[in-house]
């Protein structure tokens, strides 16, 4: 089929993309096993539409990795890096030695030469920056401690590739044979370190001094599609380099990424990449999925199974204990473990390299690719199991139980979630003598709080039995603080359906948000930003000569006024049956709100009694009398 | 039967003991209707709408407050400002409150003797009532004398309850119209009328 025209092509990836992603998230396994599965359907295996041509795409699809690192790298400010140089190279380096001599050692009794079961440690060690960073992000996972640690060891590992790709040409025993790509690849090791190094030295000396006048020069045309190229560009460039000196792209990239993350082009850099970035990384997860060798499974699949689990277990267990020591706990740990427990896509360039160096063969290089293609399919499968089965069972249940003991001390209010609006709230609470049961689902944040003697459940706050271990049942309030729109609602349905009693307050992300809680039936619901615009405003209007007192006034008519705009918005909202877009509906709802602002007297009429005007002009009327 | 209204304003009706035992003893009171300022407008936010709308819906106004600095807490105050707009209460076409009657009622810490001519205040609760009888002239309203509970800090829990059910006694007998016009509109203090009167 690989002399399809481009167009059918493009239709064949794009609608499994489409279809399969959007599957995946409705199931609720995320987009990179979406991606994943669509990748097998349309592979050559399952409904064929894939063929040979899948090996070439994923060298274009690897472009999406190189692009994920230089934003990684734009991300990552050296005072960042400074910050979590601990985990770098503590935590990352430990991982990737340990990691690698235990399973180095696993193929040096499977009878592989000490060199090749070093290599084969040192790839598989490695795990997979796209999965995990992707699966993190979109679960909001990033900044808890197990999201920082699994960063800290991916940038450590994404590091370490550099040294790898020294390394192997000296590990090679028959270097005569080697058939390189590369320009440089016919010069003697040393020199080739020294125009690696020469490579690595010009990407960071032109990033300090030559990127940024150039962007300055593009940026002056004003034309947002130039500065678009010029990033592309930049990128593109990059990885050209980087293949002549026969390096990884993507870390010449990554490289780039950290040397521009101080420039003032930054934000602009990462939201024209982005979009890149995310559809190319798309095609290289739908590449993976298509180059799964489902015939060479066929013909050994309890081998290839046994080195799956054999190689998820292994990476998941040092993972673990490795954490323990580095002071992450519980749930967060075992996080930690599940998300980096899979072998990552530097395999498949390192493999390839490996191959070069003879340091391996083919048939063990097809089948380790196999494996890791199996483990990084496999990791979003993982995380879910984790999610659903292991958590709560392991992980809330030991820490329900331990308090279930104690349901007697109940507290009039509950807070259902402690992240940055909860914890205010509850603070406030208890700077004023009332205490409240806690519900929090970040194990670090609960070991926290209970060192300061708040009362804290661990666990998915929208539980039934967590509620009620949590003396629901004789609480009166309940405050759901949690971080997604989505957790509140389901929360409030919780709530609704099986404790009545409870007077709820619910925080609201944003308007359409408040709505949903309103259908919802609360009562009570505060729009997160509203009171800190609205403050933000009043500063505003006092700088402008406005006197304090007035801005006052003003922000608190208009708050009243707001909120009434918005029950009487609500039932407009349910009238238009017909939007299409959510933007659409947005601007009319803006605009149907500005209009109000300006019809409301009590806007722009405000506190008459103090007004003298009408009193001048009453005083005014009269006078020609009094003459 | 009169619609009262009780527009109370204690800015620590949690520490306060002589109000909270007055509005209780009340509460339960037919068409009478307590509105706790304090509670409803924290933020001296007063919704001017509302607060005419109840103003017309009742017969009688009651003031109800502590006697801070020979007046009002400031929320009472702020709702006197903005509530009574001219035009609509004062003023050309202010007639809305015409013929309603309107009093205070309040503890105080001084005694009865402490506000007289001679007393260290100089002046009589009457006296000191000036703008409020003044605002409700010209409001168009009749002023009614003040209902007092003086030594409001040395009551004992009988003399308090007591006051309790002479404020539910005036409330009922404004109300019901049990009280001659005549009586209400001379006599100094609204205790008067049950025979509960002060004297030095």
């Amino acid at each position: 089929m690989g002399k399809e025209s481009f167009l059918i092509q493009a239709i064949v990836y794009l609608s499994a993309a489409v279809v399969g992603v959007n599957l995946a998230k409705r199931l609720g396994l995320g987009s990179v096993l979406g991606y994943l599965f669509a990748g097998i359907a349309i592979g050559p295996y399952l409904l064929g539409f894939v063929g040979e041509e899948g090996k070439e795409l994923m060298h274009v699809a690897e472009f999406g990795v190189v692009m994920m690192l230089f934003v990684i790298g734009l991300e990552l400010e050296p005072n960042l890096l400074w910050r979590m140089r601990k985990l770098i190279l503590g935590l990352g380096g430990v991982q990737i030695l340990v990691t690698a001599i235990v399973l180095g050692s696993i193929a040096w009794l499977a009878g592989q030469v000490w060199q090749s079961s070093l290599v084969i440690g040192l790839i598989l060690a490695l795990s997979s920056t796209a999965i995990v960073m992707q699966t993190l992000s979109e679960k909001s996972l990033l900044k808890t401690k197990a999201g920082q640690s699994s960063f800290a060891v991916l940038l450590s590992q994404d590091i370490a590739v550099i040294p790898m790709l020294a390394i192997f040409p000296l590990l090679a025993t028959q270097q005569n044979n080697v058939v390189s790509t590369s320009f440089i690849g016919h010069l003697p090791g040393w020199q080739q370190t020294l125009f690696v190094l020469a490579a690595i030295g010009g990407i960071i000396l032109a990033g300090r001094y030559v990127v940024g006048p150039v962007f300055r020069w593009v940026a002056k045309t004003r034309q947002r599609e130039l500065f678009m190229a010029t990033a592309i560009l930049l990128v593109f460039a990059i990885a050209e380099l980087m293949i002549v000196v026969g390096l990884s792209p993507a870390l010449g990239t990554f490289l780039a990424g950290v040397v521009l993350a101080n420039s003032e082009y930054r934000h602009e850099l990462e939201s024209d990449i982005e979009p890149f970035k995310g559809l190319l990384l798309g095609l290289f997860f739908i590449a993976v999925g298509a180059s799964i060798n489902f015939g060479l499974i066929g013909t050994n699949p309890s081998l290839i199974l046994a080195l799956v689990l054999g190689l998820v277990i292994i990476k998941g267990v040092i993972l673990y204990v490795l954490g323990y020591f580095f002071d992450i706990r519980g749930d967060q740990n075992m996080l930690f473990a599940v998300a980096l427990a899979q072998s990552g896509e530097f395999a498949f360039v390192l493999f390839s390299f490996a191959g070069q160096y003879q340091l391996l063969d083919e048939h063990t290089i097809s089948i380790l690719v196999a494996v890791v293609a199996i483990s990084m399919a496999l990791s979003p499968l993982i995380f879910v199991l984790n999610e659903r089965l292991i958590m709560p069972r392991f992980f809330t249940k030991r820490k329900t139980k331990r308090e279930s003991d104690d349901i007697h001390e109940t507290h009039p209010v509950i807070i259902a979630g402690f992240g940055r609006y909860g914890n205010i709230v509850g603070r406030f609470l208890k700077a004023n003598g009332i205490s409240a049961t806690i519900l929090d689902n970040d194990s670090d944040r609960v070991d926290l709080l209970r060192k300061f003697g708040f009362k804290v459940y661990y666990g998915d706050a929208s539980r039934f039995d967590l509620m009620k271990a949590a003396g629901a049942e004789s609480a009166k309030l309940i405050i759901i603080a949690m971080d997604t729109p989505e957790q509140c609602l389901q929360m409030v349905s919780m709530v609704k359906s099986h404790f009545p009693h409870l007077k709820i307050l619910s925080r609201a992300y944003d308007r359409k948000d408040a709505y949903d809680l309103m259908e919802a039936g609360v009562d009570n619901i505060y729009r997160e930003t509203l009171d800190s615009s609205l403050r933000m405003g009043t500063d505003a209007l006092s700088m402008l000569g406005l006197r304090a007192y007035n801005t006052h006034r003003a922000a608190r008519t208009f708050l009243r006024h707001d909120e009434r705009a918005l029950t009487e918005l609500l039932n407009y909202r349910n009238n238009t049956s017909s939007y299409i877009k959510v933007a659409r509906e947005r601007i009319t709802e803006l605009e149907e709100l500005i209009l109000s602002d300006m019809k409301d007297t009590e806007i722009t009429e405000r506190d008459s009694g103090w007004d003298s005007d009408a009193l001048r002009k009453a005083a005014e009327a009269k006078r020609p009398n009094i003459q | 039967m009169a619609a009262v209204l009780i527009l109370f304003a204690h800015p620590v009706y949690e520490k306060s003991k002589i109000n909270r035992q007055l509005i209780d003893n009340i509460a339960d009171l037919e068409q009478v209707t307590i509105h706790d300022l304090y509670e409803v407008y924290p933020d001296f936010d007063i919704d001017v709408t509302h607060e005419q709308a109840l103003l017309l819906a009742h017969d009688i106004i009651v003031f109800h407050h502590p006697f801070y600095w020979y007046s009002v807490p400031p929320l009472l105050k702020q709702w006197i400002d903005l509530v009574l707009e001219h035009g609509w209460a004062y003023g050309r076409g202010g007639t809305q409150l015409r013929n309603k009657k309107i009093f205070n009622a309040f503890s105080s810490g001084g005694s009865f003797a402490a506000y007289q001519k001679e007393g260290h205040n100089r002046y009589t609760i009457t006296e000191l009532m000036a703008p409020f009888d003044q605002t409700a002239f010209l409001c168009k309203m009749t002023y009614y004398p003040p209902f007092v509970v003086h030594n409001s800090h040395l009551l004992s829990p009988e003399a308090a309850a007591a006051f309790a059910n002479d404020y539910r006694e005036i409330i009922t007998g404004l109300r019901d119209g049990r009280f001659s016009e005549g009586d209400l509109v001379s006599s100094s203090y609204m205790n008067n009328l049950i025979q509960k009167p002060y004297s030095l």
